[in-house]
């Protein structure tokens, strides 16, 4: 993403335009965006037009439109932004008032206007338009009869294929069957990983699976990628790695990132980071409960404290729309920070994330233990859920 | 035009008097004769196969109804037949052939073989009726054919029932309450009946299969010969290919079964490398169950690959990768038998990896063999964290296995030392213990499973027999006591296993959980919630009539597309399903975790044949571990030895049963980054229906 213009009043009231470039930039505008904003952005509109003999005919017309938000729809598959909300300017084509989808488009730059631009946001922008945060993963977690293949970016984990064969138990006198579904689901894999996987991006393809899966998959793959002199695989083989994972489910994808020899090879990733920390804080859950906390109301109060060492938290909480709740954890953020903590905004994209947004979506390492709170409390904190 | 003539010549009358008398609703109020009516609305109601389901439910009925019948007259004492007799003729004599005779005989009983009373009871109801006759007669006319029986019963259910043709539909339920007859054999007849139509609830289950078994097992030997006549008398023409219902005394057969030896599921655990697979082949060897030429083969080939200590592990691992690896991948099956049983036997990969296909095999098990390798240091590797001889035996008893053999294998390699052994068994012995064994159900053998030591016979070799005078393998899998299995219970069978055969259709492996099948059933699998067709059975690749709790089978299936089916569908009784959600509480037990298990955990849920992914939702309570008190509500994180409440969501949804109706069903274990960290019992389940 490219920041055009800045343009912050001292109230944090202000504009920016910005220009995304991969997809993975629709994520970050999605995290951005909020109901209440406004969006200039260009876009394509259908309109009526009646001639004077009452002859009515429709054409589409590229025009440029500001829209106060009312809702975003975001596809993590294909990585599009719909935006939908009234026309706020007057304009040609478009009554005021009148609603209007906007589909932001790579390539295309959008004015995004707020009222209040706080410190996330605000991170999140730089964050964005800082070009060091991508190193492109592809990883292939699998076992027998079950395959993911992922694309791990900065801030996302997208399942691009999930490939399930069912394959036949072997049988006393009978494995044809079994060896041939097995083969069978190979061919899938291969199939998939050639469908999904932009060599040209991808630095490094991880095969995770249990037990010898992933050595029988790239024997099998490199043999076939010979027969059929398959370029593409062949030149890309030293971008293979294979590593073990317990199972072929997605969130195996996690001790996958963890692996020593991967963790070397991506070290700058934001997944590989956010697995670490998440680790790091149900590391310090077993050894000392009362220095890892979760829940809003549990963290909040060792934030009073100023206990938090290092905070964990979804950026699914900042999605939220309701302002008053946005702005609680904004708080809590700037808080921490306040306080030389560390805050790690986890992608809610990424198997962690998704984990921590099952764990309330924040938690907490503390500097020093602190008393856990009385049952009635917890109980209240249990129930936001 | 014989049509037109009907429509002309039809008593308008009497569909005016109808309508007065019952007040039918405009829908059922059709522009047809009765007798266009019987050529064509009746004849829906003949060929009832398009609903599968109502035919049996009614057909279930008739032969209650004529059970009774029969039984009514058959199941007096001879002189209250006399008297019965005498009765009949008076009232005969009075009333003529205007009431049936059925109707009479229930009068005289209901009224104790009072003449008047009955007469009584007789007259009141045939005025009731008289006012009726006429549309009566039009249903009489159908019903032509439809003999005696069925005039009887129509006249005594007529107070619920609208006798009008194209209402026949009614629901079996209300028949068979209307009518009562005072005799035992009819009134379980008339219960099954009922229970038939209930919808699914577990404390039926039971009653319902008790019911079958006393219909067979009090069914008097003139009543079965005569079930069959009476079905083929009957006036619906079925097709009555594979739907006619056999009452099989299941447990009577399951006796007979095998020259009276009981089947038994045996799964073999361990270590990887313990020896598992080979001391199973040298028994299955020494057996005679693989010939010379194979075991040569097998022998050849192995040296050949430079792995000639491999050969009896080929026996059970067949496939190119495990032969090549040496190491066993999935559970390998097989069957042998002993003095007294038929065994199924499992045996389960040892590698850490393969834990889940270990766990499918387990869940399957009865009763289990732990091997252990004696020689120094392996054993130790085998038994400290990290190994698998504690994770393999704490599954198992968590999968409710109870009576556990451990060989104490690869003896020969340390000389047969008694101390060695003594020490493997006192290690083991406590962990086993608190583990959950049972003292008295555990029993330790020294074995050689390349040497084919103490296996089939006691071991001749001195330095054993000097200190062991106790059972050699087989016998002590002879002395493993069978469990109890729920025949009596619906029918459940997990998916193993699916997979393409000769012929139609196609073939799903598993192990009854409970209840029996029969070639012909109508099953539903869950949960893709499809009926199919039992075609075949094979037990131990033999076909069979049926087969029943405890068996380990392979059903032909049609009428159902291969791909809907997958590992870990449940195949059950129409009327008994399975429950199916996303989303359970169970109770836990936690076992040596290195992370706590907070709320959002990723699991691995295995239950039975599936794994599917989960997520903790919730911790609701920590309980005692004895007491089962609750001890915390909603802990911040569960550690290890926690007995604790969960709930669980997975993504997909599966079918489950609680552990208290169905003890086999209900337990599962829980399993993270290739640890098993709980195992647990579901207590409870939210249906989305």
């Amino acid at each position: 993403m490219k920041l055009l213009l800045k343009d912050i009043e001292k109230d944090n009231a202000g504009q920016v335009t910005l220009m995304p470039e991969d997809p993975e930039d629709m994520w970050h505008t999605y995290n951005l965006l909020q109901v209440g904003d406004s969006l200039r952005a260009s876009t394509i509109r259908k309109v009526l037009t009646e001639s004077a003999t009452g002859s009515v005919g429709s054409s589409r017309i590229r025009t440029t439109l500001t829209l106060c938000v009312e809702t975003i729809d975001f596809d993590s598959q294909a990585c599009q932004l719909r935006v939908k909300g009234t026309n706020i300017q007057e304009n040609e084509y478009v009554r005021m008032g009148a609603y209007h989808t906007i589909e932001l488009e790579p390539n295309r730059q959008f004015t995004l206007a707020k009222k209040q631009w706080d410190s996330v946001v605000l991170e999140r922008v730089e964050q964005a338009c800082d070009p060091s945060w991508s190193a492109d993963v592809a990883a292939v977690v699998m076992q027998e009869g079950l395959a993911h293949v992922c694309l791990v970016t900065p801030s996302m984990t997208l399942t691009r294929a999930k490939v399930e064969v069912n394959i036949p138990r072997k049988r006393r006198g009978n494995c044809t069957q079994h060896d041939r579904a097995l083969e069978r689901f190979y061919e899938q894999v291969m199939q998939a990983i050639q469908r999904h996987i932009n060599f040209d991006v991808v630095k490094c393809v991880l095969v995770a699976s249990p037990g010898f899966v992933r050595e029988q998959f790239c024997d099998y793959m490199f043999q076939q990628a010979v027969k059929t002199d398959n370029k593409l695989l062949l030149e890309n083989r030293s971008k293979f790695l294979q590593v073990h994972a317990s199972s072929g489910h997605k969130y195996a994808l996690k001790e996958a990132l963890c692996d020593p020899a991967v963790a070397n090879r991506l070290s700058d990733t934001k997944a590989a980071g956010e697995v670490k920390a998440l680790d790091d804080f149900y590391k310090m859950l077993q050894h000392e409960p009362d220095r890892a906390f979760y829940g809003l109301k549990h963290v909040e109060k060792a934030n009073e404290a100023m206990a938090i060492d290092a905070l964990l938290i979804s950026d699914e909480l900042f999605r939220h729309q309701d302002v008053p709740t946005r702005s609680r954890y904004v708080r809590l953020v700037d808080s921490v920070r306040e306080n030389m903590g560390t805050v790690r905004i986890f992608s809610s994209l990424h198997v962690s994330g998704e984990q921590l947004g099952q764990l309330t979506g924040v938690a907490a390492i503390l500097r020093f233990p602190v008393a856990e709170l009385s049952d009635q409390e917890e109980e209240s904190s249990s129930e936001e859920d | 035009m014989s049509r037109h003539r009907n429509v002309r010549g039809y008593n308008y009358d009497e569909d005016f008097e109808e309508d007065d008398l019952y007040g039918q609703s405009v829908e059922d109020d059709y522009c047809i004769s009765p007798s266009t009516a019987a050529q064509f609305i009746y004849s829906r109601r003949d060929k009832p196969s398009a609903f599968a389901e109502p035919l049996q439910e009614e057909y279930a009925y008739e032969d209650a109804e004529e059970h009774a019948n029969f039984t009514s007259n058959h199941q007096l004492a001879e002189v209250d037949q006399a008297r019965l007799q005498s009765c009949l003729d008076h009232m005969k004599e009075l009333l003529g052939d205007s009431v049936p005779e059925q109707v009479m005989v229930e009068a005289v009983l209901n009224s104790k073989f009072d003449v008047q009373k009955a007469l009584d009871i007789v007259l009141t109801e045939n005025s009731k009726q008289n006012m009726k006759t006429k549309n009566e007669e039009a249903v009489t006319t159908v019903k032509a054919s439809k003999g005696k029986t069925r005039d009887s019963q129509s006249t005594r259910i007529e107070s619920e029932v609208v006798p009008k043709v194209t209402k026949m539909t009614v629901s079996g339920k209300k028949r068979s309450t209307g009518f009562e007859v005072p005799c035992v054999g009819a009134e379980e007849n008339g219960q099954y009946a009922i229970i038939s139509q209930k919808g699914p609830s577990s404390g039926d289950a039971s009653i319902t299969s008790g019911a079958i078994e006393m219909v067979s097992k009090s069914a008097l030997p003139s009543q079965t010969t005569l079930m069959p006549e009476e079905q083929s008398t009957a006036p619906t023409p079925i097709k009555k290919s594979s739907k006619t219902k056999q009452q099989i005394d299941v447990k009577a057969e399951l006796e007979k079964r095998q020259g009276g030896k009981q089947l038994l599921n045996l799964v073999v655990i361990g270590h990887v490398d313990a020896g598992k697979s080979t001391l199973m082949g040298h028994l299955l060897y020494l057996l005679g169950n693989v010939n010379k030429r194979t075991m040569h083969k097998y022998e050849q080939e192995s040296k050949k690959a430079g792995k000639a200590s491999f050969a009896y592990a080929w026996v059970l691992d067949e496939t190119g990768e495990e032969r090549e690896r040496g190491v066993t991948m999935d559970v390998g099956m097989t069957k042998f038998e002993t003095k007294t049983k038929v065994i199924t036997l499992m045996d389960a990969p040892g590698h850490k990896d393969f834990i889940p296909n270990m766990i499918t095999g387990a869940a399957k098990a009865d009763v289990a063999i732990l091997v252990v390798d004696a020689s120094r240091g392996e054993f130790e590797a085998g038994f400290e964290t990290g190994g698998q001889t504690r994770e393999h035996g704490l599954l198992v008893r968590s999968l409710g296995v109870t009576q556990l053999s451990v060989a104490v294998n690869k003896m020969d390699q340390v000389n047969w030392q008694q101390e060695r052994f003594q020490e493997i068994t006192s290690k083991l012995g406590q962990f086993l213990r608190q583990a959950g064994f049972k003292e008295s159900d555990v029993a330790y053998i020294p074995t050689s499973g390349l040497g084919g030591e103490n296996l089939v016979t006691r071991c001749q070799t001195s330095e054993l027999t000097e200190w062991y005078k106790g059972k050699c393998l087989l016998e002590q899998i002879d002395s493993f006591k069978p469990p109890q299995r729920s025949v009596d219970k619906p029918f459940r069978l997990c998916v193993s296993d699916v997979f393409k055969d000769q012929g139609s259709g196609f073939c799903v492996t598993g192990k009854i959980e409970a209840g029996y099948v029969k070639v012909g059933d109508r099953l539903l699998a869950m949960p893709p919630n499809e009926t199919c067709t039992a075609k075949g059975i094979a037990l131990h690749d033999e076909p069979v009539d049926w087969a029943a709790a405890g068996d380990h089978v392979s059903l032909t299936l049609t009428g159902m597309d291969i791909i809907k089916i997958n590992v870990g569908c449940v195949f059950c009784d129409l009327k008994e399903p399975i429950k199916v959600c996303t989303r359970f509480r169970a109770r836990v037990l936690i076992f040596n975790i290195d992370l706590p298990i907070t709320k959002g955990f990723p699991v691995l849920l295995h239950y039975q044949t599936v794994s599917e992914p989960a997520t903790i939702r919730r911790l609701l309570s920590v309980l005692h571990k004895s007491t089962g008190e609750v001890t915390k509500k909603k802990p911040k994180l569960l550690t290890k030895g926690q007995n604790a409440l969960i709930e669980l969501q997975t993504q997909r949804p599966i079918a489950l049963e609680l552990y208290k109706d169905f003890k086999e069903l209900g337990r599962f274990m829980l399993r993270y980054s290739g640890s098993t960290i709980a195992a647990g019992v579901i207590t409870e389940v939210w249906c989305p229906l």
